[in-house]
């Protein structure tokens, strides 16, 4: 059974369900400031889209629909066993929890390698921006635009998922040492709401990006 | 959640949706639609991001103060599509007044 040292409740706070709640509504502040983040990127890519679906509808088949796919199974799974970890970590059953969040680190490492090898081939088919860049078609420029735009969102969603990565690591730890309860887990909360909204950017990015125009 | 959680089959089951609208959503991609393929794929999208949102994320077990936080982010972007989009979309729709060019 917990006991005082493995449910701490801070000093400015009440109760534990209050100082629960700071910290979701806390959390949730903050993964606003992160919709309007990627918000702004999304915005351009609608602009240019917008200005240019031939170029982008081109420059869209470049990219690998199998890997696509696969990477938001991937990743839609890695969703679920942060759900059951959060669900294992409000039971109280630590070996659970650790076992969740591993496969959690497992399936976001195997998206992060998947996504790696997409960008190598990207530069080997020339498909990086800048002087190197080399598509035929139609409208170069702003298929290279395109190209822009997928690394700058995929890059910046990848730096998010390695930043998730390391605080599962954290949160192993932590486990392990048995700083978590069935009665004190927000930490496990809060990561599992991070991670989802992670999820959610990569929810949009590959019917964005990868399905612009196959019919 | 306070006392209310959600089951395992619960989570098993948005899982299972998710990955079936995944398929709809490739699927969509290739049926000759249009102008309506970024359609379907938007619907498809939000649908996924609702279950992910109440389920995984726990909203729809969450008081009303929570529904107006995690509401508001995707409302302020909803904002600044929507003013940006119909400037940009629109700018075609009249001639250009003489001396302008």
């Amino acid at each position: 059974m917990p006991d005082v040292t493995t449910t701490p409740v801070a000093v400015q706070f009440d109760d534990a369900e209050q100082q629960r709640e700071s910290a979701t509504i806390g959390m949730w502040v903050f993964l606003a400031t992160e919709v309007m983040f990627f918000g702004g990127m999304f915005l351009g890519y609608a602009v240019y889209r917008s200005s240019y679906p031939m170029a982008f509808g081109e420059a869209s088949r470049r990219l690998d629909i199998v890997l696509g796919t696969l990477n938001t199974a991937i990743l839609l799974t890695s969703s679920l066993t942060m759900a059951m970890a959060v669900h294992a970590a409000h039971q109280g059953k630590r070996r659970q929890l650790v076992g969740f969040l591993i496969g959690t680190i497992v399936l976001g490492s195997a998206f992060l390698g998947i996504k790696f090898y997409e960008y190598f081939q990207k530069f080997e088919e020339h498909l990086v921006p800048g002087r190197g860049f080399a598509l035929e078609g139609a409208d170069p420029r702003h298929s290279q635009l395109f190209f822009s735009f997928y690394f700058a969102m995929t890059g910046m969603h990848a730096v998010h998922m390695i930043i998730g990565i390391v605080m599962m690591g954290v949160l192993i730890v932590f486990a392990l040492r048995g700083k978590y309860s069935e009665r004190y887990y927000n930490p496990v909360e809060m990561a599992g709401l991070y991670w989802h909204f992670v999820d959610i950017v990569w929810v949009f990015l590959f019917p964005l990006l990868y399905l612009v125009e196959r019919a | 959640m306070a006392g209310r959680t959600i089951s395992v089959g619960m989570y098993v089951l948005v899982y299972v949706v998710l990955m079936a609208l995944l398929a709809a959503t490739v699927g969509a991609a290739y049926l000759h639609l249009g102008n309506l393929t970024i359609v379907a794929a938007l619907t498809i999208a939000v649908a996924k991001t609702s279950l992910i949102l109440l389920y995984f994320m726990h909203i729809r077990f969450s008081g009303r103060r929570l529904w107006v936080f995690a509401v508001v982010g995707f409302l302020w972007l909803a904002i600044l599509l929507t003013l940006a989009m119909t400037d940009y979309l629109s700018r075609g729709w009249l001639p250009l007044p003489a001396g302008w060019e």
